[in-house]
């Protein structure tokens, strides 16, 4: 202990000055992270009388009218929000089920195009999904596919990103000798998939699925282009509607109120995943 | 072995799809529009033989498509039955009403009503648009088509709507003289002021005098000098003034294909931008939050300009401490003479709910009871010449967001006036990148040329076959 | 024994095509068509006029040269890369910074489960309702000037959204909460993954804590920041949410604000094809070039 107190003071900085430092600027950086949530928080609890009275950081005891104005006002965000919910759980499921299969198919078989397949998917995962929005969009009115949700969740099985993660994650985690033993006890490889492979690969579907969720749920451009229809809409373009004021007679209480109502809910699942999250991110670096 | 096979394969899928994208893509737009108009036609002979059938015949479900809830306001509190279910939805007898409500902003509502009309032939009868209300700034657009269907094949007479203002029919008047749509207010719009800071600046509230200040351009601009020395703002928004210079036009804002800006819109585009450079007004958007901040007297508003649904749907009536709320608001005519907005209400080409779109039309535009009741609780002006001259005379009429005044003769002079024979299909586009555009002259981050520049960049984006 | 084997594994290998199906049916359907679709669109004069669709006529490169002889798509690349450095550079040194303090032992930080926690938040927000906050928030009368007002540092509201480089200070500042706590975890995740003996070897030299991150922690560190450079700059070129919802699609003041993407929706929304699918072409090319440019730089040191 001694030794390593005297080996510190010799560095450019003392180890006190240092860690002082460190802790002014994490307050600092977790300040700019909060403090916008909390505004928003203090904001939603106040009345449209009361905020244009100016700011104050004590929170008001409007929270609930103003929930209720919302109700009453035709934004359907309870129902955006399930539809968000809905496109967001779906695209997980099929895009890390799919992406796990794909990698599968990559790492544990050999075969003719399998280098090719690999170098393909990796350089289409460079390309915007915006670039092809024009063709996809008329792609989906000639199916007859617009204000429907399978133009936003199908496409997710082919997922060049969550591939290039579950197939490095295997190269670490799925012994090859498994699967021969799995063929010995006489398993169809279907069936080894999903009984052997895909429970193996569950901590690497759940950060997955996780990233695949926030991003489904956060896409605004898409969604935009494809759902017209109030009943269909997702929470990201309900939200982006509240810029026309006159929907909501400007009760900014109200504004607020469903701003937060799109936010808080996730920040509750995440406090509640936070630490398998941040594990997750760091997981993708070590092996990316 | 197995390679190539594959290969071979992908390769003629992906030629394949290739092929039958540019295929489709060739003949799809074509094929749809030479499809959707004899189909509609088809319906609309359909329709109005049910129209004389019993409403059990109809469909259970009447599409609305709207802007804002002002439409669905008025059906709640004045069309006999209509029951309010929740936010979007409703139920006359046992139809649903079903609201969809998309804002104006960006031309996202008419984009909306365009994809949902161009796939009115196919869709299921309860999804099909029943009904749909349009503004003046792009009524030409629906009016002339086949998607909108003509008001005399809902079996709704001309002797129906004598009592209406001419102005109203002449707008969804197509080409060949057919009319289109009907609209149950009038939108002659006046000048909204404080009555405490008049009383305070120009030393009365009372309507003759304040008038007198802002009789033309000039007075206007002078006591927008004086309103600033005394700490107030003339308007909230330069974008204030707007329609009352647009409206006064001499041509149209595309004349053959090509955007003409007016000399009266330039006139505003200086007047204004003297006035901002002044800080006798301010460059906020319409309706966006901190141009509504005037409504209050925090902040600090001498007028608005506004038709009566402005004056009671827009300014904050039903909120404490509002200049509404208080009735502390007078109405006075103003520089110039305009109109602002109105709403149409057209059925839609292969309504199956006919009968009940007549019923809400005739019961909304042309009942006199209903309609003095609506000028009653709501303050609107209502497209009913002689109900509006009986209620003009009226002692007893009083608004109480203008202070007890009643200004309805005002309206009446006005409404009798509107000239709308500069209207394009393409005004709203117009107007809404016009005004984006000079709000960046006004702040000072381009010289006019360079907002100029930016308008027509921005409306040709939005109309493709438009040139400069 | 083994050829029997061998021939096992022959025979098994056909379910690689197997397992590949879905996601080649898919991606051919849904990605590969949508693309040449639109290459397809881009050579067409093809758009809708009110309720009339005008064309498709072919036109050749015309929907290029109207776009080339016209600055504006070079104005909007370099509004587009100006945003995203303006974020990056701030994220990258500030997640350079904070990784290695919660990588240093020696400082032992406490709470550093909290702070992770808080700073890969805003990653995780919704970046239309994020947008929408910033802009009620910075609005002239909103609480960020009422606070600033209150605390006597301005004596009138600052138009934020009025002023070019406020507006792209505040989406850059906007990309750049929303994306450096993602940068720190991966980048601390890599400085724990450097050999300690390193560290040792030069405490024993007696390097100070500024030399090793110089000199040590940085260069091992390349493969990582290359990564982070190239999914950075991929979703800086895809850069639309937060100014379209900021500035109400209007990229002002003066187009300052403007993104590529930002464009294309333009035309998209005014269902303009022609235009919409020359532009997406462009694109296509302009970050397949970055991303080269990128892979080869970062190729050819190692």
């Amino acid at each position: 202990m001694l030794s390593i107190e005297t080996n510190e003071t010799k560095k450019g900085m003392g180890i006190h000055a240092r860690r002082i430092l460190a802790y002014v600027v994490l307050i600092l950086v977790s300040f700019l992270c909060l403090f916008w949530f909390y505004v928003l928080f203090v904001n939603a609890t106040r009345s449209h009388g009361e905020l244009t009275k100016g700011f104050t950081p004590i929170p008001s005891t409007y929270l609930l009218k103003n929930w209720q104005g919302v109700m009453a006002g035709t934004l359907p965000i309870v129902r955006g929000m399930f539809n968000s919910l809905f496109v967001a759980l779906c695209s997980a499921a099929l895009c890390t089920y799919f992406s796990t299969m794909t990698a599968y198919a990559i790492h544990v078989y050999d075969f003719k195009i399998k280098k090719f397949m690999f170098t393909f998917i990796m350089a289409v995962m460079t390309i915007p999904t915006q670039v092809t929005a024009l063709g996809f969009l008329q792609l989906v009115s000639d199916m007859k596919l617009e204000d429907n949700f399978i133009p936003l969740i199908v496409p997710a099985i082919a997922a060049p990103v969550t591939f290039f993660y579950m197939k490095q994650y295997m190269e670490s985690a799925l012994p090859l000798s498994l699967v021969e033993a799995a063929r010995i006890d006489g398993s169809g490889e279907f069936r080894t998939f999903n009984t052997i492979v895909v429970p193996l690969m569950k901590p690497a579907i759940a950060v997955q699925a996780i990233f695949t969720f926030v991003s489904s749920w956060n896409n605004y451009f898409t969604p935009a282009l494809i759902l017209h229809n109030d009943k269909m809409k997702t929470l990201p373009i309900l939200i982006a509607q509240l810029r026309s004021a006159d929907f909501l007679k400007f009760d900014m209480g109200q504004v607020y109120v469903t701003i937060a109502f799109s936010i808080f809910p996730v920040i509750v699942v995440y406090l509640i995943l936070s630490k398998f999250i941040v594990q997750g991110v760091a997981m993708g670096s070590v092996k990316g | 072995m197995k390679k190539k096979v594959l290969s071979a394969l992908l390769t003629t899928a992906m030629l394949a799809s290739m092929l039958v994208g540019c295929g489709s893509s060739n003949d799809a737009p074509a094929a749809a529009s030479s499809e959707a108009a004899p189909a509609a036609s088809t319906e609309a002979a359909a329709s109005t033989e049910v129209a004389a059938e019993p409403a059990a015949e109809e469909g259970k479900v009447l599409n609305i498509y709207a802007w804002n809830e002002e439409f669905k306001s008025r059906l709640i509190a004045h069309y006999p039955g209509y029951e309010e279910v929740d936010g979007t939805t409703g139920k006359i007898g046992d139809v649903t009403v079903k609201w969809n409500i998309t804002p104006s902003n960006d031309n996202a509502y008419q984009n909306n009503l365009d994809a949902n009309l161009l796939k009115q032939a196919d869709a299921a009868a309860d999804d099909k648009i029943d009904m749909f209300l349009i503004e003046a700034d792009y009524a030409l657009k629906y009016v002339d088509t086949d998607y909108t269907m003509p008001i005399a094949d809902l079996g709704i007479t001309d002797a129906d709507l004598a009592n209406q203002y001419q102005y109203t029919k002449d707008i969804v008047t197509d080409s060949k003289g057919v009319l289109k749509g009907v609209s149950w207010q009038g939108c002659p719009g006046v000048l909204i002021y404080s009555r405490d800071v008049a009383k305070e600046v120009l030393g009365s509230d009372d309507p003759a005098e304040v008038q007198k200040a802002v009789a033309d351009w000039d007075t206007f601009t002078a006591t927008a000098e004086t309103m600033k020395k005394a700490g107030y703002f003339m308007t909230s928004s330069a974008n204030d003034t707007y329609r009352v210079y647009s409206n006064n036009v001499s041509g149209k804002w595309v004349q053959d294909g090509k955007i003409v800006v007016d000399d009266n819109i330039m006139k505003w585009v200086e007047d204004s931008k003297k006035m901002v450079d002044a800080k006798e007004t301010n460059t906020y958007d319409l309706w966006s939050d901190d141009w509504s901040k005037g409504f209050y007297p925090d902040g600090k508003v001498f007028c608005y300009f506004g038709p009566a649904w402005f004056v009671d749907f827009s300014m904050a009536a039903d909120t404490d401490g509002s200049i509404a709320n208080a009735g502390k608001w007078g109405a006075t005519e103003g520089p110039q003479g305009f109109f602002w907005g109105g709403t149409w209400v057209c059925a839609a080409q292969g309504t199956d709910n006919a009968s009940l779109v007549k019923d809400i039309i005739l019961k909304m535009t042309t009942d006199t009871d209903i309609m003095t009741d609506i000028v009653k609780d709501d303050n609107d002006f209502v497209n009913n010449v002689p109900a509006m001259e009986a209620m003009a005379a009226d002692t007893s009429y009083a608004s109480k967001v203008l202070g007890g005044q009643n200004p309805l003769a005002m309206y009446c002079a006005g409404a009798e006036k509107i000239d709308l024979s500069n209207l394009s299909a393409y005004d709203q586009g117009c107007n809404e990148s016009f005004q984006n555009a000079m709000k960046n002259y006004f702040e000072g981050k381009t010289d006019l040329d360079g907002a100029l520049d930016l308008f027509y960049k921005a409306v040709e984006e939005k109309y493709p076959e438009l040139t400069h | 024994m083994a050829k029997v084997k061998r021939g096992k594994v022959v025979s098994y290998n056909k379910w690689g095509y197997i397992f590949l199906i879905p996601f080649i049916v898919v991606y051919l359907i849904f990605q590969l068509v949508p693309l040449f679709r639109t290459f397809y669109y881009s050579f067409f004069e093809n758009y809708r006029s009110g309720l009339t669709q005008i064309g498709p006529n072919f036109v050749g490169l015309q929907n290029f040269i109207t776009i080339f002889k016209n600055p504006d798509i070079w104005i909007y690349t370099e509004n587009t890369l100006i945003m995203w450095i303006m974020g990056f550079i701030p994220q990258i040194i500030v997640s350079l910074v904070l990784g290695a303090w919660f990588s240093d032992p020696s400082l032992r930080l406490k709470g550093q489960r909290f702070f992770k926690t808080v700073i890969y938040l805003p990653n995780l927000i919704m970046a239309a309702a994020f947008a929408m906050l910033f802009f009620t928030l910075f609005s002239e009368g909103g609480p960020i000037n009422e606070i600033l007002m209150q605390l006597g540092w301005i004596s009138e509201p600052y138009k934020f959204l009025s002023n070019e480089w406020s507006t792209r200070s505040l989406v850059a500042f906007m990309n750049f909460l929303m994306w450096f706590g993602n940068t720190t975890i991966l980048l601390m995740a890599g400085m724990m993954g450097i050999d300690t003996s390193l560290f040792e070897a030069a405490e024993v030299d007696g390097a100070t804590s500024t030399q090793v991150f110089f000199k040590i922690t940085l260069p091992l560190l390349r493969p990582i920041l290359i990564y982070v450079m190239i999914t950075s700059l991929i979703g800086g070129l895809q850069m639309f949410d937060v100014p379209q919802i900021l500035t109400n699609g209007t990229g002002d003041p003066m187009r300052s604000t403007m993104t590529l993407i930002m464009y294309l929706n333009k035309h998209l929304f005014s269902k303009n094809y022609g235009m919409g699918g020359a532009l997406s072409v462009i694109l296509f090319i302009i970050t397949g070039l970055l991303s080269l440019v990128v892979f080869k730089f970062s190729n050819k040191k190692d």
